[in-house]
């Protein structure tokens, strides 16, 4: 792997050597405190971000290493019309390693034609979110223990949602998995993934309108945000917009083991009497995700 | 009957299915041609009741790719000496680059100059292909 720019860049050996160094950081925190002095990070955030974009630049300054970038393009060259190779070639040779985000699909992807050094994919518009993903994997083989035999929800925007089409991608090249997606139906994942992943591995799906008829077969639900601008009629949006609310009432059917994960920020899709709940594990996922883009960083610059 | 000479030294690109003849001519810039040309259309056809011709007299490169991606059809014989010496069946190229464009508004090819659009072939027997930036699927219906 030389750059990450889709989950599927990361072998299922890379991704188990990756959960272990993460573990490694986790538990012995200062023994890593410096192994990436003297090297530099840049964020090209080209949309807002603070969760991802901190996360990063935190993870690179545990490690010892500095930051550059910028946090919307209108502060950079990008304003001017420069292109995404002349940015990267530039930026390229100041720095160690990138990390992108940027709001049209497949651009960091293109970036890492014209790159010299390893570009991370922080997020492309609806497309691919791959270090979410790391996130969201480790924290279920913490939660689960496995990646394996389990009945996976997404529920909300699954048309949109960077962070479910990242995840599915990643979570089908592990044995017994099944999915149970609950959308509008304007919001059903995209057909690329169903064609190239679900129905190409044989690997089991039902597509539901309500959370509440499948929250008792889930081993993990993993929520996200339904926008209300993304219906295409109100009385759609007025009918369904409570199933994918995810409050007490509907937990009360739930399994005892359940593992609720949300890649956060969230609104109102997760009432804020579930963060009391044992199984409610969104901010463990946050940590997490500092702790995996530590170890991401380091493999990628190859600094161990 | 339509009459047209049999060519010495050239290519004969036949099987076209009807209707696209046309546009392989243009494509192959045989619009603008010095050579002798000739493109006939709708000549009936055993195995397909009608079929699209055309003859290029004259040596030239033949982009199969792109031949292929918008038939795999097509078959191409290369002529000498007024004899058919070699016959080249084409199929779906596993990659095409520059040819059709992704028509995704999201997609980094909306907005970047001088990107050059790739689609990668995912499924042969539907003659389905995705952006290789974006995965927007599209579908070839020749």
């Amino acid at each position: 792997m030389k750059h990450l720019i889709d989950p599927m860049d990361i072998s299922i050996d890379e991704l188990e050597s990756l959960f272990k160094l993460a573990e490694e950081i986790i538990k012995n925190e200062d023994d890593f405190n410096n192994i990436c002095s003297h090297k530099i990070l840049a964020t090209l955030f080209y949309e807002p971000s603070t969760r991802t974009r901190f996360s990063f630049e935190a993870a690179m300054l545990r490690l010892g290493g500095q930051v550059i970038g910028f946090s919307e393009p209108g502060s950079s060259s990008v304003m001017k019309g420069e292109s995404i190779p002349d940015t990267i070639r530039t930026v390229g040779s100041y720095v160690d390693i990138i990390a992108m985000r940027h709001p049209k699909e497949g651009a960091p992807r293109y970036a890492s034609y014209y790159s010299q050094v390893p570009i991370i994919n922080a997020g492309d518009g609806g497309h691919q979110h791959p270090t979410q993903t790391l996130t969201d994997l480790l924290t279920i083989k913490r939660t689960k223990g496995q990646i394996s035999n389990l009945t996976m929800g997404l529920c909300g925007d699954l048309k949109f949602g960077r962070t479910v089409h990242s995840l599915i991608k990643a979570m089908s090249r592990y044995e017994n998995i099944k999915f149970i997606l609950i959308s509008p139906q304007e919001l059903q994942i995209p057909e690329y993934i169903k064609m190239e992943i679900l129905n190409k591995k044989n690997i089991p799906f039902i597509e539901v309108e309500r959370l509440e008829d499948v929250i008792d077969k889930l081993d993990i639900l993993y929520m996200t945000r339904v926008q209300k601008e993304r219906f295409f009629n109100e009385a759609d949006y007025i009918r369904l917009k409570d199933s994918y609310i995810l409050d007490k009432e509907k937990l009360k059917l739930a399994r005892k083991d359940l593992s609720i994960l949300h890649p956060l920020p969230r609104v109102n899709e997760i009432s804020y009497e579930v963060d009391e709940d044992p199984r409610a594990c969104y901010f463990d996922q946050v940590e997490y995700g500092m702790f995996i883009r530590m170890a991401l960083i380091t493999k990628l610059l190859g600094v161990m | 009957m339509l009459y047209i000479d049999s060519i010495t030294k050239g290519i004969v690109i036949d099987h076209i299915k009807a209707g696209y003849g046309f546009s392989i001519f243009k494509h192959l810039g045989l619009d603008t041609a010095d050579f002798t040309v000739a493109l006939i259309m709708n000549v009936p056809s055993k195995k397909y009741g009608e079929k699209d011709l055309i003859k290029i007299e004259n040596v030239i490169d033949v982009d199969l790719t792109m031949l292929g991606f918008i038939d795999p059809n097509i078959t191409v014989n290369i002529i000498e000496n007024e004899k058919i010496v070699e016959k080249i069946n084409l199929s779906l190229p596993e990659k095409v680059e520059g040819i059709i464009e992704c028509k995704n508004p999201r997609c980094v090819t909306s907005v970047e100059r001088n990107i050059v659009h790739k689609f990668i072939l995912i499924d042969e027997e539907k003659g389905t292909y995705k952006c290789e930036y974006c995965d927007q699927i599209y579908s070839w219906e020749g």
